[in-house]
């Protein structure tokens, strides 16, 4: 299916999707694809279980390339740059897009470690320095105040909204300029996930939030642009208020009314 | 009468045929269950009354037999007055100690090619069926091979040759252990390590294999403690001295063999020492076994 896919001019695309078809094995997920993503804003995915929205975040950062039976066609163009067929590193594209996902995974260390290991992989920072990029990724990320004074003590001690919070401070340290979240807040309880969706919100100001969710509710407080996908292919892509208030098929309709899904 | 039998049969109906049909099928459950709980105690009484019985003797035949000299006296000539088990435990320690060094580092590297590198290929299904066979090996085999390859070869004994087959038990568990350890991981893990652009190198080593270290710690502790009481592999390889030597190049006491030796004697001084050597080699065993269990519990 072929959607019609236009920003509004004063949008820049961050990430454009060209004629993406994805495959687990045989099976063909994801069915040409073409999408823009704006630049410093957030994009929701939504639509109903094995839409194909979490198999196109992980496109993004080719967190696929993982499982030898998955492959992808097409192109990605991230800054214009074809992410699926650059030579570029694959850990230089990921350090760029930065991926959180259901369910919080700590790393069997120190809080603080948690945050330090990804930024050691990209830079060797001094001490000071590297003291003063925690604090910064964990008050983003709306975590500093309640771990301030257990930095030594283990990631995994921490409540599951702390734990998710500590996983996109993580993913924040390394400066990406793209943040995927896969279902963020599907483990969560509703305060965490208040304070998550606070966060998302504040995040679009610095970085490009693309946001897996199953939740219409949470896709409309907190996006932009929201995409509907079912059955692999991408139904329809819009402003998140238009999306929602006027849809222009009716499957989108449908979906969002609860009539199926 | 017959009035009132009727208004209290109305008061609690009879059950509908459904109801009926669901009570009987309840009855019967627990009826099945009672059985097969009744069973399954009475295996459970049946396995512990010989491991009680077997520590009962231990305790009461080894406890009589301990003495200070026992751990510091060598181990004496027949119907000597004083003598001790100080070379077999200093020997046993040696060997189990450099057995499980030389075995580890092995047995968690095929380990973490077993689980991280090799789940589906060709090359891991083979090892893994091979260390399922080695991991099933009778010990007294692995101690004629050794036996074969090592010690006919430089015509001694010697405690070098104790080790390798030791270790040689202890690769098959480790790498049994690291494995099943890193694959219960969960590959969330896995993937956001590699989301911040981590190497693969770095993922196994920072991440994976630090989240199942208790696992794998647990694993090589029980290799030690299964080894720590392995005799066959020692008779072929280590044999045994009489005297104190850490002299790896040849042969050396050794707390098994000794006890083997000592206890198929007529001598009455040392079939106590025997059983003075049976239970220090079950007390420490056991001890190992709670110690593993115990700090690494709650990481599981």
């Amino acid at each position: 299916m072929d959607v019609k896919v236009e920003l509004p001019v004063t949008e820049k695309a961050k990430i454009s999707v060209r004629n993406l078809n994805f495959y687990y094995g045989s099976f063909h997920a994801l069915k040409r694809i073409n999408l823009d993503i704006p630049d410093k804003k957030v994009t929701a995915f939504i639509g109903p279980s094995g839409c194909g929205k979490s198999t196109l975040l992980r496109t993004f950062n080719r967190m696929f390339e993982l499982y030898p039976e998955q492959r992808a066609e097409g192109e990605i163009l991230v800054d214009g740059e074809n992410i699926l067929k650059s030579k570029q590193d694959v850990s230089l594209v990921r350090a760029k897009i930065g991926m959180v996902f259901q369910k919080p995974t700590p790393f069997p260390m120190s809080i603080y470690d948690n945050i330090a290991f990804g930024v050691r992989l990209f830079e060797t920072l001094p001490r000071v320095e590297m003291d003063e990029r925690v604090e910064w990724a964990l008050k983003k990320a709306a975590l500093w105040n309640e771990v301030k004074d257990k930095l030594n003590q283990s990631g995994s001690g921490l409540s599951g909204g702390q734990q998710q919070r500590l996983c996109i401070a993580r993913g924040i340290a390394i400066k990406p300029e793209v943040l995927l979240l896969d279902e963020p807040c599907s483990a969560l309880d509703p305060i965490s996930t208040g304070k998550i969706e606070e966060l998302i919100h504040e995040l679009k100001t610095d970085y490009t939030v693309v946001i897996v969710t199953h939740n219409m509710q949470q896709a409309a407080r907190c996006s932009d642009y929201t995409a509907y996908m079912y059955l692999g292919d991408l139904i329809e892509f819009g402003v998140t208020s238009d999306l929602f208030m006027k849809p222009k098929k009716k499957d989108t309709e449908d979906y969002i009314t609860g009539r199926f899904g | 009468m017959n009035t009132v039998t009727t208004t209290s049969s109305s008061a609690a109906p009879a059950p509908s045929p459904l109801q009926a049909g669901r009570l009987a099928k309840a009855r019967a459950r627990r009826r099945v269950n009672a059985v097969a709980l009744t069973l399954s105690m009475a295996a459970m009484a049946f396995g512990l009354f010989w491991l009680i019985w077997i520590l009962v003797e231990t305790f009461r035949l080894g406890l009589g037999g301990l003495t200070w000299s026992v751990l510091t006296e060598m181990t004496p000539a027949p119907q000597a007055e004083v003598g001790g088990l100080a070379n077999a435990l200093f020997g046993s320690l040696l060997i189990v100690t450099l057995a499980t060094f030389v075995g580890t580092p092995v047995g968690v590297l095929a380990g973490i090619y077993l689980a991280e590198y090799g789940q589906k290929t060709w090359l891991g299904s083979v090892t893994r069926f091979i260390n399922d066979i080695l991991l099933s090996a009778p010990s007294i085999v692995i101690g004629l091979f050794i036996y074969a390859v090592v010690v006919a070869r430089f015509k001694t004994y010697s405690g070098w040759a104790g080790v390798l087959a030791l270790a040689l038990i202890v690769i098959p568990v480790v790498i049994r252990t690291t494995e099943n350890m890193l694959s219960l991981i969960p590959n969330a893990l896995r993937e956001a390590a590699y989301a911040l652009g981590t190497p693969k190198w770095r993922v196994i080593s920072s991440v994976t294999l630090k989240a199942a270290r208790a696992g794998v710690m647990t694993g090589v502790l029980l290799a030690f403690a299964r080894i720590a009481g392995e005799t066959a592999p020692l008779l072929f390889t280590a044999l045994s001295n009489q005297f104190w030597s850490a002299n790896l190049a040849g042969p050396m006491a050794n707390l098994p063999v000794t006890i083997f030796k000592f206890a198929m004697s007529p001598y009455e001084n040392w079939q106590k020492l025997a059983w003075a050597g049976v239970f220090l080699i079950t007390l420490g065993v056991l001890a190992l076994n709670i110690f593993a269990r115990v700090v690494f519990r709650n990481k599981h």
